[in-house]
């Protein structure tokens, strides 16, 4: 039951990740690759603020997001005056950055030694364990950014995203300052990625920078166009799907040794697959 | 009255000038058509004017006031829309969302927070039902026939509601319907004392609709003058129109 709740919470932190980056790669057209930076600043954020500030978790979780969020407006200003090929390779960048920043910055960090005994989340007086409780808890933040993504995609700027995607150019004349959309709708997917790391860190209760290196983005990439570009129940998908894919593998006989080489083989055949014959992804409504 | 002035307007693209000091006038509420042959410079033009490219030089005067730099997205401020030579609609959203994306907020927070959905809802069922699209409004832009898309951007551009409307080719591979409906838009919005720039091939077309005509070549201003005598005169018709 253990092992299931784990998966459980990873899927949950993934699909996070997932719902998130599709707001800026599904629905706006913007290939990030910037999303393990945010989502490496959320979970430093509140194990800093837990650890050696005595921050309670929600306070830590908010203050952590918020953080996120004001870097978020730093790239996304940078980001917004690019799109298309070089959208993508400025945003990693970032992520190449941000890696180098969690590695180097020692005295807040502790660099290569990572954070050690993250405490666990406690609201109102409830501490939230490993096993259900903390799936339960993760389950509550799934829903909770599901809503926030559905009402984004939703509404007039969801609208306006999509148009985006579609053609930038031609929607400036129309009355749109679209580099504050891509900037508004990048700052909340930073803000949403730095959640899903304030739950990661906690749940863990270690990190350290490979958890946040651009690896880590390309992943989120492969999550959201496996599951299903501007689509948010595709993005479940995906993260369902990344998560339980190596743990499948070993049920079918594959040594532990090489599942974690067999995954990202699965992965890029997978998405080579897509590619050509759905490049929407699996859910997906849209192309890149 | 003028609506709109351009004034010594340049452009090149590498060695070539697209448009060579060209400087127009466009009377409010009339339907002026900008004539020439392929490459002439007409779309480079509406481009220039829009700022989908920067000019090289000139200015633009709109209802007045002088513009020494124009962004895209401050058009509508200045009331003036526009289509495309080459259809540009939201490809991949319906087509109802290609026209209520024109009809909605424009500022970030306020979109987030929109309270006007059912007004404008009812403002893009009116504007599909007049392009005949409003039983598509679920399609993607994508899946409509080329005539389709054309009426769709058509229809956008009525969605904005402006001043000046900027018509780029707007009946290139239209059925005979199709023709009429647009001929119908024209004239309304022309009735509503809105000022219209057409760029056309058709000359029969251009006979019935403009109150005037420029020709220009080569990005050069060649000819002005009423539709009758400026297509009747010989050197345009030779030399511009093929006829």
């Amino acid at each position: 039951m253990d092992y299931i709740m784990h998966l459980s919470v990873l899927v949950g932190v993934y699909a996070i990740l997932g719902l998130s980056l599709n707001l800026v790669v599904g629905y706006s057209g913007l290939l990030s690759l910037a999303h393990a930076a945010f989502y490496g600043v959320g979970a430093y954020g509140s194990a800093i603020l837990m650890k050696d500030f005595g921050f309670s978790f929600l306070s830590a979780v908010v203050l952590s997001v918020l953080i996120t969020m004001a870097v978020g407006v730093l790239i996304g200003l940078v980001l917004s005056k690019f799109d298309g090929d070089y959208y993508a390779l400025a945003s990693l960048g970032f992520s190449v950055i941000a890696f180098g920043v969690f590695l180097n910055w020692r005295d807040l960090t502790n660099g290569a030694f990572g954070i050690f005994g993250i405490p666990k989340p406690e609201i109102f007086g409830y501490k939230f364990l490993a096993g259900e409780p903390y799936a339960f808890l993760v389950l509550l933040a799934v829903i909770f950014t599901f809503l926030i993504c559905y009402f984004v995609v939703n509404s007039s700027f969801g609208r306006v995203l999509k148009a985006i995607r579609e053609d930038e150019k031609a929607l400036q004349v129309f009355g749109y300052k679209t580099t504050l959309y891509k900037l508004a709708v990048f700052v909340i997917s930073a803000g949403l990625a730095g959640f899903a790391g304030t739950l990661y860190g906690s749940y863990i209760s270690f990190i350290d920078p490979g958890g946040f290196d651009d690896l880590v983005s390309v992943n989120l990439i492969v999550v959201v166009i496996l599951g299903g570009l501007a689509s948010l129940n595709g993005s479940l998908l995906g993260a369902a799907f990344f998560v339980l894919l190596p743990e499948l593998l070993r049920f079918v006989g594959m040594p532990d040794s090489i599942t974690g080489q067999m995954r990202q083989m699965i992965y890029g055949l997978g998405l080579i697959a897509l590619m050509m014959y759905r490049p929407q992804g699996i859910l997906g409504k849209f192309r890149l | 009255m003028i609506a709109l002035e351009v004034k010594k307007m340049k452009k090149n693209f590498g060695g070539v000038k697209a448009v060579d000091g060209l400087s127009l006038k466009f009377e409010k509420g009339q339907i002026t058509s900008l004539i020439g042959p392929n490459g002439a410079g007409k779309s480079t033009m509406v481009n220039l004017m829009t700022a989908m490219y920067p000019p090289d030089a000139g200015k633009m005067i709109v209802h007045g006031v002088t513009l020494e730099k124009w962004k895209s997205y401050n058009m509508p401020t200045y009331g003036v829309t526009r289509t495309f030579q080459d259809v540009r609609l939201f490809e991949q959203m319906s087509v109802l969302d290609n026209v209520l994306v024109v009809l909605t907020e424009r500022g970030v927070f306020r979109s987030l927070f929109e309270t006007h959905g059912e007004l404008h809802l009812k403002q893009a069922e009116e504007i599909l039902k007049r392009v005949d699209l409003w039983k598509k409004r679920d399609e993607k832009a994508e899946d409509l026939s080329y005539g389709q898309r054309k009426l769709l951007e058509i229809g956008r551009a009525v969605a904005m509601d402006a001043d000046i409307y900027f018509f780029d080719e707007p009946f290139a591979g239209l059925f005979k319907e199709m023709v009429k409906t647009v001929v119908s838009i024209l004239h309304e919005l022309k009735n509503n004392g809105k000022t219209i720039l057409l760029i056309e091939h058709n000359m029969d077309l251009i006979r019935e609709l403009s109150d005037h005509v420029i020709v220009v070549d080569a990005g050069k201003f060649f000819a002005e003058g009423e539709a009758s005598d400026v297509l009747a005169r010989k050197d345009v018709v030779e030399a511009y129109l093929g006829e």
